[in-house]
């Protein structure tokens, strides 16, 4: 099915399954321990020999030598595979850093060996057993200082720099100004599931069950890595414990589970060892971002400029952090620049929103900045510049500058939410609210986000019984893509959601659009769509109707005044249709984009300058919600991570050695429990025919753009103290606190 | 940058032979004095898991988390961290709520372990498992097992009279409020960032219980 | 983790032999931060005797009013135990500060007090660290080092000491008891219980090999008002950056040790008739010869300010 015009009434629309809160039906299985990850498989391969990683103990050089030989004797071991003797290996298209090192070491853990032995305890020992010098090299680990030497690079297929107008002159010339540079750290997806894999060879061909978020684009990088052809690696990630972007592509354990099993001639299991994990795999750039803003008395922007700067691996890419800021206000004169430097710290690459996440920790930062030079409410700021077109239409893909957004509800966003936390009672002066004996504060953020969709394909099926079953490859990372996609298909299919089987995450299915840059929701429930409108015509033509005049409902096909139960369709025989959705040109004619609006109140301790979120609230404006209780869920818990970037998710740099030295989940600090209040999450209501047949967009990264700047915000207003190095822990703060006996 | 700085170190990290090398002292490495690789210890445990009479014999550097998901293929409790250090392992022992990553199989004889799995199975799910359902107390469900074991024995806690940090009156009886269990919860983290949920599905279980 | 063998004590005199007859076993209680750094091969040991039978896990009160914790009662055990709460307050608060709930379960009393440093070059085995392998340097004297001591380091180690509850044990003046292989008994105040790092950072007690803590024991009771502030990064589930342990009386009189400063719980008594004159007061001779790097020097004024609040919460 293609997409190419908006679209009008469709089954979608009766919204008697889609757009309810209904409870994940996955659910149960997760609950109770049965569901299954990569790592848990003894169903498939019981016997499946283990896997230990040995990582390279230096960031930058090769190795010198090493000996196995006492790794080889001890007890239990079956196999260790090196660069060595792997055999040529290629590199997937989406890594940067190859997944197996040596004797060229890119950096620091990066795998230099498995270890593979019949128990976990052997393969662990054993691999301490493994002997490696190194040769060293000098690396570039400072991003200030590696700044200077950096390179404009494309972001998201976008040039690096925008201009429009002339912003050195309105700046200048702009009675209020803003220049503020604001630095960000590298971020850990710290997803609670490792990467892990089992793999398994059958002759030829390569089965993995592995953690991933991306089965077509793992699959293909896979074989290219070890160059088999694409059509003999299945890949099967059934459940997959959060990724983050950080499961967008294959990772050590995939690559060393297959050469281990084809080395030991039996299936092996691997997961990446948690302390490993952090230099091991991907992370979140660290950026240096300047923002300017000139604006008139009255709070009219008349100037933004947002540099942004960060670091990767050669052939790596920057963070995207100044995308926002080509969409969210106007300005007549504006720029916008992203410089690449070469660092050689471990890959950079996605973690949620990627770019966003980060570009609004400044800029809306640097908006409360200016909104307190002028005097101005932060929400009547935003509003005054609100733009129903994009206001930077040069850096998207050479389109018209005066692209409308097809939705954009971003001021009804801003008012909903002050209307109801409670904005008003904020007193615009900080440092002047107590309660008891905290410091207390409220603070807001706009929020951006792109809302793209892609390509996806699913298969959906009618069995004798009248059961409905969708397979496709779109995995379900906690996004709720089970429930969605089988919420999709009873509705198009006229049945409960009970009778509906949903199989995802094999590549055994039709290619979805995967998990990742909030497309999956709208893309994949799209491809289920399609699947099912030919399944409906199946049917029809099955029982003799017109496919043009038959409805669905209530596990009845009616047809004018016939009618038969949908399951007498395949009654002689399973019914099977496939599809898959592809999109045309109406995301070009129109951004899609979502919208939202974060409002935070904190406390801080006036002795220690302990901050404490106390209230957080989101209004999302992003299309359909296919499920409310889901998409609340993914919001929720987007607001968690961005209160960790905003208070204390740091991976820190040793900048001697060239590695993040807080290496595991004690040491690199993400929210627990008693961080997170009570959060409310407001969805308006809002349809976007030119989306998708669902109508619908995404939210999972919606919801952590700009919530770190809310929560600085809110900090600035508690404390009096403005931060622009994150995270704002404590210690930055106490300086500019003087002790109030 | 440049290669001038080219040094040489040791897989333990501290074997310094290089040119310009680092500031490193030498010694030998502690992988390289000798020891090789020792066999297995191999030791007899029995445990009562879910209700049932299990009898393993194991290395014994063999964790309880391990010797529950790859001996007796009870993969519901979930290695997170492996080192104490986000409770997706939590399990509950003889009444106790303990992470089974940092404590050995072989310690403990004859105890009675409670895993997610002995909770409640689908069809027949705890109320602290339903509650989760209801609420959206998950996401991707790694770290959920080990919220719900948690969650369970935290109820437990605190009728038991168990104090908290966040206890007003550290004398006094601890009563359930959303900041007692969120700090009684937070061994157990959920990068999905679900907390929110989990705290109204333990504050509905423990309305019903109370 | 290598191979190791397992045995459990029967016997207090037993155990302590068998550890002391080979040098490489250890004895084995919660075990929490032992397996977690057997499992990095940090504590490499090959042989484990596991001292829970011991019976060391009650908590009886002493001839004079005071307690005796035997060396096995856990952490949640101690925090929760009625005479803890009502006399030792302070104790008590550190406990259900520290680690989880799930730790506290595991973790026994003398296994709090052994506990190793959280320092991230001491956990990372490719990483130089004098108190891993004694010479080989220490990654954090010019390392990353904001979570690290501010007082009684040395070039050899800034490492500090990650117990709450030991800094409360310092503050009420604990002894702690011991067997020895020969069987002969021995009560080390806390004061001379930890060392600091000096050129032997690898030695973090004054306990010989073999030596088995068998009881923790308290005086009677000095009331007054008892709190333990800890302050960290995030609200739970970490490390201190830098805590407070306080006992201050109606008249202002008291005591204060701090932990997240040194390697070892920090108190200064000479610092402590300054209390009722207040936080700046007490804090500058307790932190007398103090020496922060650029990344930890806010742990000074963290640390006043910590008294501070301690000191407004005991008068409130």
């Amino acid at each position: 099915m293609k997409f190419d015009t908006p679209a009008t009434t469709n089954p979608i629309d009766k919204l008697k399954v889609v757009g309810q809160p209904t409870d994940r039906i996955e659910g149960p299985l997760k609950v109770s321990g049965t569901a299954a990850y990569a790592y848990e498989r003894h169903d498939v391969e019981p016997k499946a020999a283990y896997g230990y990683v040995v990582g390279a103990e230096i960031a930058k050089g090769r190795v010198g030598s090493m000996d196995l030989s006492r790794a080889k004797s001890a007890p239990g071991v079956i196999t260790i595979v090196t660069a060595q003797n792997a055999g040529p290996l290629g590199k997937g298209n989406y890594n940067t850093a190859k997944l197996l090192g040596g004797p060229q070491i890119d950096h620091y853990h990066q795998a230099l060996a498995l270890v593979v032995a019949e128990t976990f305890e052997q393969a662990r020992a054993a691999a301490h057993l493994v002997e490696i010098t190194y040769v060293g090299e000098a690396g570039e680990f400072d991003l200030a200082k590696a700044k200077d030497g950096s390179k404009p690079k494309p972001i998201n297929g976008s040039p690096p720099d925008s201009k429009v107008g002339d912003f050195a002159s309105a700046f200048a010339a702009a009675p209020v100004q803003v220049d503020a540079t604001y630095t960000t750290p590298d971020h850990a997806h710290a997803m609670m599931e490792p990467h892990a894999t089992i793999a398994a060879w059958r002759g030829d061909e390569l089965v993995l069950w592995t953690s991933n978020q991306m089965i077509d684009w793992s699959r293909g990088d896979l074989a290219k890595t070890l160059g088999i052809p694409k059509e003999k690696v299945r890949l099967n990630s059934q459940f997959v414990g959060g990724g983050f972007g950080g499961k967008l592509f294959i990772r050590a354990d995939a690559v060393l589970a297959a050469l281990g099993a084809r080395a030991a001639r039996r299936p092996v299991k691997v997961a990446l060892q948690r302390p490993l994990m952090i230099n091991n795999t991907t992370h979140r750039p660290a950026t240096i971002q300047r923002v300017r803003l000139g604006a008139a008395r009255d709070g009219t922007l008349t100037a933004i400029a947002h540099e942004s700067w960060s670091g990767d691996l050669p052939g790596g890419k920057p963070d995207s952090a100044v995308h926002q800021t080509r969409m969210l206000y106007a300005a007549a004169n504006r720029m916008t620049a992203t410089r690449l430097a070469v660092l050689d710290l471990p890959e950079s690459n996605a973690m949620r929103a990627p770019g966003e996440a980060t570009g609004h920790m400044a800029l809306e930062v640097a908006m409360d900045e200016l909104a307190e030079k002028l005097g101005m409410d932060p929400v009547e700021l935003r509003i005054r510049n609100d733009t129903q077109v994009v206001p930077d239409g040069a850096s998207e893909q050479g389109s018209a500058p005066k692209r409308p957004f097809s939705q954009r509800q971003l001021v009804e966003c801003l008012r909903t939410g002050a209307d109801r936390f409670g904005w008003s009672a904020r007193n615009p002066r900080p440092g002047q609210t107590r309660d008891g004996q905290w410091l207390v504060g409220m603070g807001m953020a706009a929020a951006y986000r792109g809302a793209p969709t892609t390509k996806s394909a699913a298969r959906v099926r009618l069995d004798t019984t009248g059961v409905v079953i969708v397979e496709t490859d779109m995995t379900d990372i906690g996004t709720g893509s089970y429930t969605i996609i089988g919420q999709t298909a009873a509705e198009m299919m006229g049945v409960p959601l009970a009778s509906v089987r949903v199989r995802l995450g094999d590549s055994l299915f039709p290619v979805s659009a995967g998990s990742g840059g909030q497309w999956g929701a709208a893309s994949s429930t799209a491809g289920v769509f399609a699947a099912c409108v030919k399944l409906r015509e199946a049917v029809a033509q099955k029982l003799g109707f017109d496919p043009e005049k038959t409805t669905f409902a209530d596990g009845q096909v009616r047809s004018g005044n016939r009618s038969a139960p949908l399951a007498q369709a395949a009654r002689a025989g399973e019914l099977v249709a496939e599809d898959q959705i592809e999109f045309g040109d109406l995301s070009k004619t129109y951004q899609h984009s979502t919208f939202g609006a974060h409002y935070v109140e904190v406390g801080v301790d006036p002795f220690t300058a302990e901050v404490r979120i106390r209230r957080m609230l989101a209004v999302c404006a992003a299309g359909r919600i296919l499920n409310p209780k889901a998409a609340r869920s993914q919001v929720i818990g987007a607001m968690t991570m961005g209160a960790g970037s905003a208070l204390m998710e740091d991976l820190i740099v040793d900048k001697r050695v060239g590695f993040f030295i807080n290496h595991d989940l004690a040491s690199y600090e993400v929210p627990v429990h008693a961080d997170i209040p009570h959060q409310e999450v407001i969805f308006l209501d809002e349809t976007d025919p030119t989306t998708s047949p669902m109508k619908a967009k995404g939210v999972g990264e919606l919801g952590i753009c700009g919530v770190s700047a809310a929560v600085a915000n809110a900090i600035y207003n508690a404390s009096g103290v403005r931060v622009r190095d994150y995270p704002i822990t404590l210690d930055k703060l106490l300086a500019s606190m003087p002790l109030r006996a | 940058m440049s290669a001038a700085h080219e040094f040489e170190v040791s897989r333990r990290g501290v074997l310094v032979v290089g040119a310009s090398a680092a500031a490193a002292a030498a010694a030998a490495p502690a992988a390289a004095q000798g020891q090789g690789a020792e066999p297995p210890v191999i030791a007899k445990v029995s445990l009562e898991v879910n209700g049932k009479r299990r009898a393993l014999e194991l290395d014994t550097r063999t964790t309880l988390l391990d010797a529950l998901r790859e001996h007796l293929h009870l993969t519901g409790s979930k290695k997170g961290c492996d080192h104490g250090q986000c409770g997706a392992c939590t399990v509950i022992v003889d009444g106790r709520r303990i992470n089974a990553c940092l404590t050995l199989a072989v310690m403990h004889e004859g105890a009675k372990v409670t895993t997610i799995e002995g909770l409640g199975q689908p069809g027949a799910l705890h109320p602290m498992q339903a509650a989760f359902v209801k609420h959206d107390g998950f996401q991707c469900g790694y770290c959920t097992p080990g919220q719900i074991c948690s969650a369970v024995a935290v109820l437990n806690e605190i009728k038991a009279g168990v104090p908290s940090h966040v206890s007003g009156d550290i004398t006094a009886a601890p009563q359930v409020s959303v900041d007692e269990l969120r700090e009684r919860m937070s061994g157990n983290i959920c990068r999905c960032g679900a907390y929110s949920n989990i705290v109204e599905a333990i504050t509905e279980v423990a309305g019903r219980t109370a | 983790m290598r191979a190791f063998s397992y045995e459990r004590a029967r016997t207090p005199q037993d155990a302590s032999i068998a550890v002391a007859r080979t040098p490489e076993a250890k004895f084995i209680a919660g075990g929490t931060n032992l397996l977690d750094l057997m499992k990095l091969e940090i504590e490499r040991p090959r042989h484990l005797i596991d001292v829970n039978g011991l019976g060391f896990d009650k908590i009886e009160t002493t001839q004079d009013g005071g307690l005796r914790i035997g060396a096995l009662v856990r952490n949640t055990d101690l925090a929760a135990h009625e005479r803890v709460r009502r006399d030792y307050g302070v104790l008590s608060r550190a406990l259900v500060s520290g680690a989880s709930g799930q730790l506290r379960n595991k973790a026994t009393t003398a296994g709090n007090l052994l506990q190793r440093t959280r320092c991230p070059y001491f956990y990372d085995p490719a990483q130089p660290c004098n108190k891993r392998e004694p010479g080989s340097g220490c990654g954090a004297l010019q390392g990353i080092n904001r979570q690290h001591a501010v007082i009684g380091a040395s070039q050899a180690c800034i490492a500090t000491h990650p117990s709450d509850m030991a800094v409360a044990m310092r503050v009420l003046d604990a002894t702690v008891e011991t067997l020895a292989p020969d069987g002969k008994t021995r009560s080390i105040p806390i004061a001379d219980f930890h060392r600091l790092p000096g050129d032997t950072p690898h030695l973090e007690t004054n306990l010989a090999h073999g030596e088995l803590i068998t009881a923790v024991t308290l005086p009677r009771p000095i009331g007054g008002a008892q709190i333990y502030r800890k302050v960290r990064d995030r609200a739970s589930y970490a490390f201190a950056l830098v805590s407070v342990a306080a006992i201050v009386q109606p008249d202002g009189s008291g005591r204060v040790a701090f932990g997240g400063v040194a390697h070892k719980p920090w108190r200064v008594e000479a610092a402590e008739p300054a209390m009722s004159r207040g936080a700046k007061a007490v804090s500058e001779r307790a932190f007398t010869g103090a020496k922060a790097t650029e990344q930890n020097a806010f742990k000074l004024p963290l640390a006043e300010r910590t008294l501070a609040a301690v000191l407004a919460e005991a008068r409130a």
